[in-house]
């Protein structure tokens, strides 16, 4: 095993929530979480260096030949950050080309700073083997997260939100040398689009702050149009190169073809449940708005209540994708006015990004940065989530499996806790392990945020939440305290499950909206 | 191999199922030994919360069985403690190495005996071989569900379904849900019933019935194994009519024992003996349906009707649920919890008719209060049979708002 010379140094601190957690990270000092709201910024935001057009062609023809002479170009050197993002999902192509372009230039101890990572990227481990990247921020799961959370990786993961990775670029907390963007569409100039051309996905949001913070940025593309690229998500005018590839990934891997509702009977019942819920609490009602994923749970959530708004004639003001075919029919329908997208998960939400101009590509600037001037994610009327484990104080976990394996990456999750009104929807025990626990294995959102869980054998309204609990009396929904429920899978399951012996070596953190370390991921196996 | 016990081959044998596609199950290989103990092997998901636990209980089990000495080889996909327990019973038996009978799980409360008239619109089938079901059959509120050793179940897995099944019955929480049992045929039905019935089941369902004689037969070995374990509470029978033969002995079928409290149909054997084919609408099994429940009302029990089989399809199941209503079925089958709801509110009375009946029950007691002979409601004259229906009526829109 190769030893981890970075954490091996580190000292700890006990943070907000008492979790444990390293005070140094891939050399850079660490705030420890302080609770919501607690901690303040200040100074400026981070910049790119200033340019003059001089130094473009003014036919505004960026292209160069391959990846390799645009890395050359743009000054590729040891221990640069790189950056992409993941629009393209699991049929992403150009991440690991453009990595292994680095790779055959000579490159090493790089920082792959992905918006996500898939598990298509695997080849990635054999870049950290031989040393060209160092470590990975950004969400690590299948391959790549078993490679992390054995210990594997030279640097500490760093795990952050959707907002957090906008957040921690822009205060300069994470610097990009050279940003790696794929786009569907583009022109010369490097002006890019995700609703259309062979490979389109869709909103390019995740790609937008890498564009204005960069100090060098490539768009590559394999649907190239002469210019105007319309409509153009990343401006030209921040791109240094463009490149013209075959094939910028498996369309098939990219979109699903169509979502499908859960067809599991157990899951079907939360869905409905969650949808009740909203109805009965009075949320849903004429303007309200809502968020909810691309898992089964959610688009069958979006059925049932699309159903109920139609029987009450409710009309939502807008709805916050992941879109799919499920919102882009309340679209249709008229029972929203918008929808704000910032991923699209199937065809049906492509081509409606690309036509209807009342489903609108947003960012993370605009949804979920935590330093601004406020963003969107907060005037969300209801967000309904999923997690691995919940505790008795509402604490959830949602990037670790419960024996502390990385699962899956934070997403806009902890962004959306900020809802009015914050829904997990979870079956109350996988594979006999209990979804309730004492405590969570690893914090990812703290539970004063979290107002509602919701199990096939009861929903759990958080005692904070006296306002909600007040406005459900009466109602035929299960209510029932979280100690009650959990008590009663444990009967089910044959106990309370022992707790995974945990290992003393860090390696990842888990980063919160405002860039403290909400907890640690330890060495696993 | 050689063996220590003379009369009773001894060999490798397993139980369960595992893999990738499988959930809640437990695949045991049990390879008898005469000596070094116990060497039990485990791989799991659920090794860092219930590994301890998981070789602890197959230790206990192995025990109340008698195992000694073997090499036990577990690969487990999340089973709960019944299944684990049912799993190793299963695979020490079939090895022969099981030199004493059972390993019951720990025992859930036993729910209430269940009323001979309870409301029966709904009972939700279980592949009696098939463990991932069981455990949230009774969150999706079924009026009943069927533990099914019959036809769901392969022959080769009747002995692992038989254990099961027991062990459900006695650990699970079935919620308010009457708990039946589909047993085989007779002989075989002889096998399910001796390890079933000392766990109590509400109700055991007899498939292919065509003679009285069946009906006393199972009667009389329930009535024998309750009295050997002490059950005193009911098992109610529901004879299972799926041949021309059983129509047309369905009223000494009916009454062949005061225990039978309905009369059920089994449509798909139906119609193949029939030598037709089986539609959507029921043409076809329209007598035999039709004759099943005037013997039913003629017994005085109740007629419950088969299953609808396009899961897909729930307006077609409401259509098929209306018309059994309106032909006299108090309840039928469900292979799917998405029909529950369906078939429940088909077989609910409308709340048009209640308020028809409630008049005409308030009419009745009005004319009875004034010591009339005769009933009226409005311009109207009721007839007794009239106010009977209606009484009836209220009292199952009764029984249906507090199911």
């Amino acid at each position: 095993m190769i030893g981890n010379p970075v954490t091996t140094r580190s000292e700890f601190a006990q943070n907000a929530l008492g979790r444990t957690v390293p005070t140094m990270v891939n050399n850079k000092p660490q705030v420890p979480y302080l609770g919501v709201g607690q901690f303040r910024p200040h100074g400026k935001k981070a910049g790119p260096p200033l340019r003059s057009s001089s130094a473009y062609p003014e036919n505004g023809d960026k292209r160069v030949a391959d990846l390799e002479t645009a890395l050359r170009n743009a000054g590729l050197a040891d221990g640069m950050v790189i950056s992409s993002h993941h629009h393209l999902r699991d049929g992403d192509r150009v991440a690991l080309l453009a990595l292994e372009a680095a790779a055959r230039l000579g490159a090493k101890d790089l920082t792959w700073f992905p918006s996500a990572s898939f598990p298509s990227q695997k080849g990635a481990i054999e870049l950290m083997e031989s040393g060209v990247i160092d470590h990975i921020e950004g969400s690590l799961n299948g391959p790549l997260g078993d490679y992390c959370t054995q210990g594997k990786m030279r640097g500490m993961g760093v795990l952050r939100s959707h907002g957090g990775r906008w957040q921690a670029i822009q205060d300069g907390e994470v610097h990009i040398d050279i940003a790696i963007i794929a786009a569907p569409t583009a022109d010369a100039f490097g002006n890019a689009d995700g609703s259309h051309g062979k490979s389109a996905c869709g909103s390019l949001g995740f790609a937008l702050a890498d564009s204005m913070y960069a100090d060098r940025v490539i768009v590559v593309t394999d649907t190239l149009v002469p210019f105007p690229c319309i409509p153009w998500q990343i401006q030209g005018n921040n791109v240094d190169f463009v490149v013209a590839v075959d094939s910028i990934g498996d369309p098939a891997k990219i979109v699903s073809g169509t979502t499908e509702i859960t067809r599991s009977p157990d899951r079907l019942r939360i869905a409905e449940w969650v949808a009740r819920f909203l109805r009965e609490s009075g949320i849903m009602r004429n303007g309200f708005s809502f968020q909810a994923g691309a898992g089964g749970i959610a688009l069958a959530f979006v059925d049932y209540l699309r159903r109920f708004m139609k029987e009450d004639g409710v009309k939502a003001r807008f709805v916050r994708g992941g879109s799919t075919r499920y919102l882009v029919e309340l679209l249709q329908e008229g029972l929203t006015d918008y929808i704000l997208d910032g991923q699209t998960f199937d065809l049906d939400g492509v081509k409606s990004i690309a036509s209807d101009p009342r489903h609108v590509a947003t960012s993370p600037f605009t949804s979920y940065n935590y330093h601004g001037k406020g963003n969107f994610a907060s005037m969300v009327d209801a967000v309904v989530l999923g997690a691995t484990e919940v505790d008795l104080q509402f604490n959830a976990n949602v990037v670790t499996h419960s024996d502390g394996r990385l699962l899956h990456g934070i997403g806009g999750w902890q962004n959306c806790l900020a809802a009015g009104c914050t829904i997990l929807a979870l079956p109350s025990f996988r594979d006999r392990i209990p979804v309730i626990v004492n405590e969570v294995t690893t914090l990812t959102g703290p539970g004063e945020l979290i107002d509602v869980v919701v199990t096939e054998r009861g929903i759990a309204i958080n005692p904070r939440r006296q306002d909600l609990l007040d406005r459900m009396k009466g109602s035929g929904l299960p209510i029932r305290p979280i100690e009650d429920i959990k008590k009663e899978v444990e009967r089910i399951c044959g106990g309370e499950p022992a707790r995974p012996k945990r290992s003393r070596h860090p390696v990842a953190i888990v980063k919160w909206v405002d860039g403290t370390v909400l907890d640690t991921v330890w060495q696993v196996g | 191999m050689s063996s220590s016990n003379a009369s009773v081959a001894i060999h490798a044998a397993e139980a369960g199922r595992w893999g990738e596609e499988i959930r809640s199950d437990l695949h045991v290989a049990i390879e008898p030994r005469d000596r070094g103990g116990l060497e039990i092997t485990l791989e799991s998901r659920v090794s860092p919360y219930y590994g301890d636990s998981i070789l602890r209980q197959t230790r206990q089990v192995l025990e109340a069985l008698g195992v000694k000495h073997a090499r036990v080889a577990m690969h487990d996909e999340g089973a709960l403690p019944f299944v684990i327990a049912a799993r190793l019973e299963t695979a020490a038996r079939r090895s022969g190495v099981a030199v004493r009978g059972q390993a019951l799980p720990e025992k859930t409360s036993l729910p209430a005996p269940s009323p001979r008239d309870r409301l029966r619109r709904s009972r939700l089938y279980l592949p009696g071989a098939e463990p991932k079901y069981f455990i949230n059959a009774g969150l999706h509120a079924p009026d009943a569900i069927i533990l099914d050793l019959e036809d769901s179940v392969h022959p080769s897995e009747k002995d692992a379904a038989r254990v099961l099944v027991r062990n459900a019955l006695r650990a699970v929480d079935f919620a308010r849900c009457e708990r039946m049992v589909r047993v085989n045929p007779l002989p075989l039905a002889m096998e399910d019933l001796s390890a079933v019935i000392p766990e109590a089941p509400d109700l055991v369902l007899l498939p292919k019935t065509e003679k009285p004689d069946q009906v006393r037969e199972a009667d009389r070995a329930i009535g024998e194994l309750k009295a050997h374990h002490g059950l005193d509470r009911p098992v109610w029978l529901m004879p299972i009519l799926e041949s021309p033969l059983g129509i047309e002995n369905a009223f000494a079928i009916a009454t062949a024992s005061a225990n039978v409290v309905g009369l059920t149909i089994g449509l798909e054997d139906y119609t193949a003996e029939l030598g037709v084919v089986k539609t959507a609408e029921g043409q076809e099994s329209l007598y035999a349906r039709a004759r099943l429940v005037n013997v039913a009302k003629a017994a005085g029990i109740q007629a419950i009707d088969s299953v609808f089989a396009d899961v897909a399809d729930l307006e077609g199941l409401r259509r098929w649920a209306e018309r059994s209503r309106a032909l006299g079925f108090e309840g039928m089958g469900c292979i799917h919890p998405s029909q529950i709801p369906v078939v429940h509110e088909a077989f609910a009375p409308s709340q048009s008719e209640i308020e028809k009946a409630l008049k005409i029950v308030a009419a009745f007691e009005e004319a009875e209060r004034r010591g009339l002979g005769v009933v009226s409601l409005g311009s109207k004259m009721i007839d007794p049979p009239v106010v009977e229906r209606a009484r009836k009526l209220v009292a199952r829109a009764k029984q249906t708002a507090e199911a």
